[in-house]
């Protein structure tokens, strides 16, 4: 039987998803439902003086109206940080509560005071616009570099700052940097991003009061996560009396990961009013109230010897959290950010400290990448500049300092297993015609168009989260995964895993690798995700962990299978378990070459005695049935590594940037599936290039936002982007057994410097913060003809 | 949305008399809807007039081409006639929003709105349109008043808009990068006495720029205007563009329309 890793084997989904048969949050309709709008503050900051529902109530159609007091009496718990970070000096971070409900004080646009719920949609809307809400309206701290200048926005949090964290050396840095022949300094903004899914997020909540069970249909990325904590620290229901199901989910980008306030608001209220409550977000509700992303002010320096050896690096940043600290909010401007931001360089001393502060803005956590596109960014954007002040070519530079055996002790953190740097930057330049760029060049300056080249190194940690590494980082929680794969007696596979789909194709890598390890027709396998009710307990999907961790949690359920297996049929061929072989989905008893099929197998353990009725295929000590679960926890995070080049030409007098070409030559390890790869390359760089040069979100001063719609918000298009040229290196991890790595965030992580160094190498080095909008690069292209001209 | 009453009119006058101050048409709808959705309008009635035969349709004579005013985008982006008569008009057309936006949205929904950023306005003052209503014809510069502003009177339908076939002629549209309106849009047309350089986006109303159109009409070359500096003092200025930028972009823009006329 041919081995179905490493094919194009066609999505299973996709039936479903072209024929319009997904079955998505909002389709969820149940009897005798009613609809939910929330009341959200207008202000960015504000105390609650007077909340009048009285009007409200009388409005046709209305059910209930809940506020932040009535959540307050049942003492529903908060939102919070899953990760708690120490400062510098010792002391714990400082988060402030974060009702579901507002009660006294509100601090963002969007922040929700109360529930309406009524029989019909408009009825709710309409009942909405009369509950009365008496603000007093306070000055509202909105920019991230100023934020600890600011009013204190929750009380006892001084210069609202929830943690000042160092990872790193001082001292040794400041060593290197006095031995540096040169330092490479850099200011860059991280602009903040909205994630944007496809589908926006909804919930439908019923409550049966016979079994006193509450269930919950959301847009998560983790179910079970979910469920610990809304139980755990929401108080909604103990766990057993709480069941979540994330059906189809249409995209989450890091934005579907936290438990949000209208899911803890709405199950909550579906037991108080016993009925089945459903909730859908506006797109500008989405706009205002799901995470944002990214949103570091960062001062970076680099200390080097004038033949182009890193020597020191120095990384300041002050990151936005929004208003609150959320579920990634904490670990993703930490250990997920600095062990990264020396990027695939050997320095033999470095720091990153992180100042994470609270501002009147939506809250701020892990978009696709966390951490890792920031860190990412602030390296290769020195690293690039390093090469200009150095006079060294890029790529050169970038050679001369990457590790050249593995293991690689990287100097913060991580350990990494397995890669070669070197291949894939020399397959990227060839991919990338990189020594025809100059002739480009002066073709496009023969059209009065400025053209520049941009190149990116990167690596990542991803496959989160090992827990001893965790742990040892002194960050708390460790995110393995389960799997569990059950036979039916006529032999076709369910498999249930605890990772969650939203686009990944898990339904076909996940069938894949199980129809590899059983022989097994993928036609004969099922994924069943998303669901508390079925399957164990599981982290879920984040991080590009549900291949290195959830795929590996079901290969070593599937080989428990077959070890149960092989005993199986050495007790119904009268063999010993050590003399049978499997291969292919056969059982075959070295010595004699009796064989039988997993069907058969299975058929037996379930049904024994109804083939060999003179005896028990069983053997002592196995009992019946053919099921086997594993819970994986990997030894170490996988590194997936890369190089990407850009080109782009620009008009100087329009400022128009045109990404002409895009490269990415990545090593993922083992590649399962190349179709669904290239479809999560191909995704990652459309956000990536999104980030460099289209996507923003901005508040004004008074904290209202900006870009609240598709009209001021640029979403990148398909006809923004040039054919992606896509290729790969490939050096197994040394740490799971399938020698897979994650490729989901790359794309984002590569991009935004790769196309940033491009367009700051035409403008002849001039920093342009991103998004290198039209004006930002006219502007830019006219200095260039100002210092062109005094030059001449 | 509120509740409203849905009308559809089966002529011209019906439509006008159904009309009202808490009325609008609806041709598209690919404004009207929006601006109900997000609670930015209410309205008691809808007129939907896209059933009024007498507004649809193309027609191209020796001098003109009238089109329908139900006449949608993506009919003009994909007329032949159009594409021999003006090309450029029926570019303009395909480079109306997404594909969504042009199955529905009419000529006579854009033109009637109005909007400051919106296409179709640079084509009637470049290429010296007339607006045929149910009541009389207006000339295109006479027509577009200020900001969402224009000389119909209330009820007055538009049926049909005529366009001078010109010389030459291009569209160049600086588009905004999320809507793809236009941040600043120029319309050069040549015809046979003068050009005409109708801009949109830079200002709160489409206009024809003197300056720009008297240098080109008296040498029809992009090098007359090269580094013109334009007054940015009445310039939209936005997180997308400031004024000093639309007002470079105008000549930009103006450039290289006559460079691709
Ligand atoms: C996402 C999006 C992107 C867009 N991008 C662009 C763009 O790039 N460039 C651009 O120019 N436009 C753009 N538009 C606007 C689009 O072209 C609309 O079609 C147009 O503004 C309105 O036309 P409509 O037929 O949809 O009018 P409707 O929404 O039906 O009506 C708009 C107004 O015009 C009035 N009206 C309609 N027809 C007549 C008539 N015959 N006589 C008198 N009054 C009438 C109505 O009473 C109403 O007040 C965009 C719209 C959207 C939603």
């Amino acid at each position: 039987m041919a081995s179905l890793v490493g094919s194009r084997v066609e999505r299973k989904e996709d039936k479903r998803f072209l024929t319009g048969k997904g079955r998505y949050t909002a389709d969820i309709n149940l009897a005798n439902q009613t609809y939910a709008i929330f009341v959200r503050s207008p202000h960015a900051r504000a105390s609650i003086k007077k909340l009048n529902i009285d009007k409200a109530l009388k409005s046709s159609g209305v059910v209930s109206i809940l506020t932040g007091k009535e959540i307050a009496d049942d003492k529903i718990g908060g939102l919070i940080a899953g990760w708690a970070i120490r400062s510098e000096d010792g002391t714990e971070m400082k988060c402030p509560g974060n009702p579901p409900l507002a009660k006294d004080n509100v601090n963002f646009v969007g922040d929700p005071v109360a529930v309406v719920i009524a029989e019909s949609l408009a009825e709710a809307k309409e009942a909405a616009e009369k509950v009365q809400v008496d603000y007093k309206v306070l000055k509202a701290v909105t920019s991230t570099a100023d934020a600890m200048n600011g009013d204190t926005i929750h009380e006892g949090i001084d210069k609202n700052l929830c943690f000042d964290w160092l990872l790193g050396d001082r001292q040794k840095v400041k060593e290197a940097f006095d031995k540096a022949d040169k330092v490479i300094s850099i200011d860059i903004i991280n602009n903040r991003l909205i994630p944007n899914a496809m589908e926006p997020r909804a919930c439908v909540a019923d409550y049966n009061a016979a079994s006193e069970e509450i269930t919950l249909y959301t847009t998560s990325q983790n179910p079970h996560l979910s469920r610990l904590i809304m139980s755990a620290f929401g108080n909604v229901a103990p766990e057993h009396k709480l069941r979540v199901v994330a059906p189809d989910v249409g995209g989450g980008f890091g934005s579907k990961i936290n438990v949000y306030n209208e899911d803890i608001v709405c199950s909550w209220a579906a037991k108080k009013i016993n009925r089945a409550i459903k909730w859908v977000a506006e797109r500008s509700e989405s706009f205002l109230t799901d995470i944002h992303g990214r949103d570091h002010v960062t001062h970076a320096e680099l200390a080097v010897t004038k033949d182009g050896k890193f020597l020191g690096f120095k990384n300041e940043t002050i990151a936005n959290l929004g208003a609150y600290a959320r579920v990634f909010g904490t670990v993703t401007p930490t250990y997920l950010f600095g062990p990264c931001a020396t990027g695939v360089y050997e320095i033999p001393a470095a720091y990153t400290n992180v100042k994470a502060v609270y501002t009147n803005t939506a809250p701020v956590d892990a978009y696709r990448g966390a951490g890792r596109p920031e860190a990412t960014y602030t390296i290769e954007r020195l690293v690039e500049k390093a090469s200009m002040e150095l006079g060294i070519d890029k790529t050169e530079l970038r050679i001369k300092n990457f590790p050249t055996a593995f293991p690689f002790k990287q100097t913060l953190v991580h350990t990494v297993d397995s890669g070669d740097y070197v291949a894939g930057m020399e397959k990227a330049k060839q991919m990338a015609d990189y020594k025809g760029f100059e002739a480009r060049r002066k073709e496009s300056e023969a059209k009065g168009k400025l053209r520049g080249i941009g190149v990116t190194s990167y690596f990542e940690a991803c496959g989160i989260a090992p827990s001893a590494a965790v742990m040892s980082l002194g960050c708390g929680v460790g995110l393995w995964e389960s799997a569990e794969v059950r036979f039916n007696p006529t032999g076709q596979v369910t498999v249930y895993t605890g990772s969650h789909s939203h686009g990944q194709s898990h339904q076909t890598t996940f069938a894949q690798i199980a129809a590899d390890e059983l022989g097994v027709p993928i036609e004969n396998i099922d994924i069943v995700h998303g669901d508390t009710d079925k399957g164990t307990f599981g982290m879920g999907t984040y991080g590009s962990r549900s291949l290195a961790v959830g795929g590996i949690a079901i290969v070593n359920a599937c080989k428990k299978i077959v070890e149960k297996g092989k005993r199986v049929t050495a007790k119904m061929l009268e063999a010993n378990p050590e003399d049978v072989e499997f291969k292919d989905g056969e059982f075959i008893v070295s010595k004699s070459n009796k064989k039988k099929t997993i069907g058969e197998v299975a058929f037996a353990c379930y049904l024994p005695g109804v083939r060999d009725e003179m005896k028990s295929p069983l053997p002592e000590g196995d009992e019946p049935g053919l099921k086997e679960t594993s819970f994986y926890d990997p030894s170490n995070f996988s590194f997936p590594a890369g190089t990407h080049i850009a080109e782009v030409e620009i008009d100087p007098e329009t400022g128009h940037v045109k990404l002409e070409k895009y490269t990415a030559c990545d090593d993922f390890g083992r590649i399962i599936n190349p179709m669904v790869v290239e479809g999560q390359v191909h995704g990652g760089l459309a956000q990536g290039i999104g980030q460099a040069l289209y996507e923003n979100a901005e508040y004004d001063e008074t904290g209202q936002l900006m870009t609240g719609s598709y009209m001021d918000y640029t979403m990148p298009r398909a006809d923004n982007f040039p054919e992606f040229n896509i290729g790969y290196t490939c050096t197994h991890a040394t740490t799971n057994p399938l020698g897979v790595k994650g490729c989901g965030e790359a794309g984002a992580i590569a991009a935004p410097p790769t196309v940033m160094n491009a367009v700051i190498d035409a403008l002849g080095g001039q920093e342009v913060t991103m998004p290198a909008t039209a004006e930002k690069v006219w502007k830019a292209c006219k200095n260039l003809k100002k210092s062109n001209a005094k030059a001449a | 949305m509120k509740d409203f009453n849905y009308h559809s009119a089966k002529d011209s006058k019906e439509a006008s008399k159904l009309a009202s101050s808490s009325s609008a048409f609806l041709a598209g709808g690919m404004t009207t809807i929006p601006s109900m959705k997000l609670g930015l309008a209410t309205y008691k009635d809808l007129i939907d007039i896209k059933n009024i035969k007498k507004l649809s349709g193309i027609k191209v004579s020796g001098k003109s081409v009238i089109i329908g005013a139900a006449t949608k985008h993506v009919e003009v982006s994909n007329s032949k006639d159009i594409k021999k008569a003006i090309p450029s008009l029926s570019s303009l057309a395909e480079g109306i929003g997404d594909p969504q936006v042009r199955n529905r949205g009419t000529i006579g929904g854009s033109v009637a709105n109005n909007d400051p950023s919106a296409d179709y306005p640079s084509a009637c003052i470049a290429l010296n349109a007339t607006i045929h209503t149910n009541e009389r014809k207006i000339e295109a510069a006479k027509f577009f008043k200020g900001m969402f502003e224009t000389a119909l009177k209330k009820g007055e339908l538009i049926e049909a808009i005529e366009f001078q076939i010109p010389e030459k002629s291009s569209y160049q549209k600086h588009p905004n990068p999320a809507s793809r309106y236009a941040i600043v849009g120029v319309y050069v047309a040549k015809h046979k006495g003068d050009v005409n350089v109708a801009v949109t986006g830079a200002k709160s109303c489409v206009y024809n720029d003197k300056d720009m159109s008297k240098a080109l009409s008296g040498n029809f070359s992009s090098s007359s205007i090269d580094g013109m500096n334009l007054d940015s003092s009445e310039m939209n200025s936005d997180m997308h563009a400031s004024a000093d930028f639309r007002a470079s972009l105008v000549v930009t823009q103006a450039k290289k329309a006559v460079d691709a006329c």
